[in-house]
């Protein structure tokens, strides 16, 4: 039996991850071909490194597949519902920094405020009949957002890709993604609300609920102290 | 947790007892049109709807709730006046877990169209489910969301900022917000003087909401501005209305006390519906009026709600229901007729029943 060791398999998000774990003397690495998602770790002992895609790992984490994993905690809160319950945040790595914010067309200049988005969203609904479409893929995360600062008429669009560009293309009014620079959104004539910010996400390694710990309970502790993290109540 | 079985016998008996009290058995479908429940609800529903696709209808809901479907048959084929009833699950997606939140489950439930005395209907849709749940001991707690938009619509300001509060009644946070910003307790963004002051942003217009959209907003805006704060006297009559929490028997002498003229039609309603409410046997003392009731679930209620609830604050209410006149008015295209009713989940009667 092993800890399962959940890294993103590629990109920037991998090598810094590979960073993080060697300044704590844990060397991560890929093996084999160039092309082949195979890994290997040294300098801990019954840790086994599985190489998946950044997006999949909150899921491998809920199912109990994997025992730990890295990847943005934007993720982890908009794929797991009551995601607490399901995983456990061990430490905040620092880096992959990105916020999860509302923009609406920097032409709007009457709208710089939720308030001001929820008034517009009123009349517009009243205007073209329909709800003010914000294109999103964090639902979950918009939504409980939305909710909670009390904003209504809207309605959430799906968008997995080219957020900035839907409302030039009429099939949203105003976005919610992640932006880092700010640049993209500047690009296409998208300003963030001045109280829009939902989640600001970084690389966060997190251990699975849902995992057999059964045996496990040593090494994870020796881990922990190598890593320099609390043990995880799990 | 009662088998479904156990839950749908129970149901079986309160259904029996509401067909007695002259209501007319309806089966709505479980699959739902989406649109019109997404229309109605929005997001709030997506949430906790199960949508799924149907290759000809398009997307479709398992029934999220029976009082949508009851009324659009009430007013395809309906006649005046009317009483239905109904038993059948409900199927509501959870996002936290718990024994009790659980994703289907049934519901019976009464539900009364007419016109000649709402109060009257209040009473009896109130006193057939309470006096059905008597053995239980629940507690029951009252309120009138009539009065809280008759105290928003009395508020001495512009009609524009009345229509932001009233809109926003279900939806506290946002309400105290804009309250606190039409009170000049809370100074408008920093961005708004610049925009009020003729100025645009130096961007291309893009997306469907138009120029002459944003205009007529920096138009409200600008009426806004001019208009006066709304009194912080205004502003603590109101915190006490919403705050107001007692016992029935006592309500409508602490609403008067509250000094809220524009509230006084809807109080005496409040009092025309207690004695209906004496008149069935209700014991008044026993009931608990709390003003904000239903400020945070129930949006399409507009009038009187209740709910009758264990003693544990884990379970969710056993029984709920209330006044939702403007819901006919939606659904009716034009028509409308005032109507009430309630539900009981029979399936925590069975819970309840089990433990005793």
């Amino acid at each position: 039996m092993t800890i399962k060791l959940g890294v993103p398999s590629k990109g920037r998000l991998m090598e810094k991850t590979f960073e993080w774990f060697a300044e704590r003397g844990i060397t991560l690495r890929r093996t084999g071909s160039e092309r082949e998602y195979a890994g290997a770790v040294d300098g801990a002992e019954g840790v086994e490194l599985v190489l998946l895609s950044a997006g999949e790992i909150p899921r491998e984490l809920a199912a109990g597949r994997i025992h730990m994993g890295v990847t943005g905690s934007d993720l982890v809160r908009d794929k797991l519902a009551d995601w607490e319950t399901q995983v456990a945040e061990l430490a905040p790595m620092g880096f992959g920094h990105a916020d999860l914010i509302i923009a609406v067309p920097t032409c709007w200049a009457d709208v710089d405020t939720l308030e001001d988005l929820d008034a517009a969203a009123h009349a517009f609904r009243a205007a073209h009949g329909f709800r003010l479409r914000i294109a999103t893929k964090y639902h979950r995360l918009v939504r409980e957002f939305l909710t909670r600062e009390g904003v209504a008429d809207y309605q959430l669009v799906d968008s997995q890709g080219a957020t900035e560009g839907t409302v030039k293309n009429l099939t949203a009014e105003a976005i919610a993604d992640i932006t880092s620079s700010g640049e993209t959104l500047r690009a296409n004539h998208l300003k963030i609300l001045s109280d829009g910010l939902i989640h600001q996400s970084q690389a966060t390694l997190f251990a699975a609920r849902a995992a057999d710990w059964q045996g496990q309970e040593a090494a994870l502790a020796a881990l922990a102290t190598q890593l320099g993290v609390a043990p995880p109540k799990l | 947790m009662a088998s479904k079985a156990a839950a749908r016998a129970t149901g079986e008996r309160y259904l029996a007892a509401f067909r007695a009290a002259g209501a007319v058995e309806i089966a709505p479908d479980i699959l739902q049109p989406a649109d019109a429940l997404l229309d109605l609800y929005g997001e709030d529903i997506r949430a906790r709807a199960y949508v799924t696709a149907d290759p000809l209808r398009g997307e479709i809901m398992l029934r999220p709730d029976f009082t949508v479907p009851v009324v659009q048959e009430h007013m395809a084929n309906g006649a005046e006046p009317a009483r239905y009833c109904y038993l059948g699950e409900v199927f509501r997606k959870q996002d936290h877990r718990g024994a009790s939140r659980v994703s289907e489950y049934n519901q019976v439930g009464y539900e009364v169209f007419d016109r000649a005395d709402p109060e009257a209907a209040d009473a009896e849709v109130f006193a057939l489910i309470a006096g059905a749940l008597a053995p239980l001991g629940l507690n029951a707690t009252i309120g009138d969301i009539g009065i809280l938009s008759a105290a928003v619509e009395g508020l001495d300001t512009i009609p524009e900022r009345k229509a932001a509060l009233a809109r926003h009644i279900w939806r506290p946070q946002r309400f105290h917000k804009l309250m606190a910003r039409y009170a000049g307790l809370v100074s408008a963004p920093e961005t708004r003087a610049a925009v009020l002051a003729g100025g645009r942003a130096d961007a291309p217009w893009i997306g469907m909401r138009a120029p002459a959209e944003m205009e007529e907003r920096i138009a409200r805006l600008t009426r806004d501005a001019e208009a006066a704060p709304i009194a912080t006297a205004d502003v603590a009559r109101l915190d006490a209305l919403f705050a107001l929490r007692c016992p029935a028997i006592e309500a409508p002498a602490r609403l008067r006390a509250l000094d809220l003229p524009a509230i006084k039609a809807a109080t005496e309603r409040l009092e025309r519906r207690l004695s209906a409410l004496d008149k069935r046997g209700v014991d008044l003392s026993a009931l608990t009026f709390d003003a904000s009731h239903g400020r945070t679930t129930m949006e399409y209620y507009d009038g009187f709600v209740f709910t009758l609830s264990a003693a544990d604050p884990a379970l969710p209410p056993v029984a709920s229901g209330g006044r939702y006149d403007a819901l006919t008015r939606v659904l009716g295209q034009g028509r409308e007729i005032p109507a009430v009713g309630g539900v009981i989940r029979p399936g925590l009667v069975a819970d309840l029943e089990g433990l005793a």
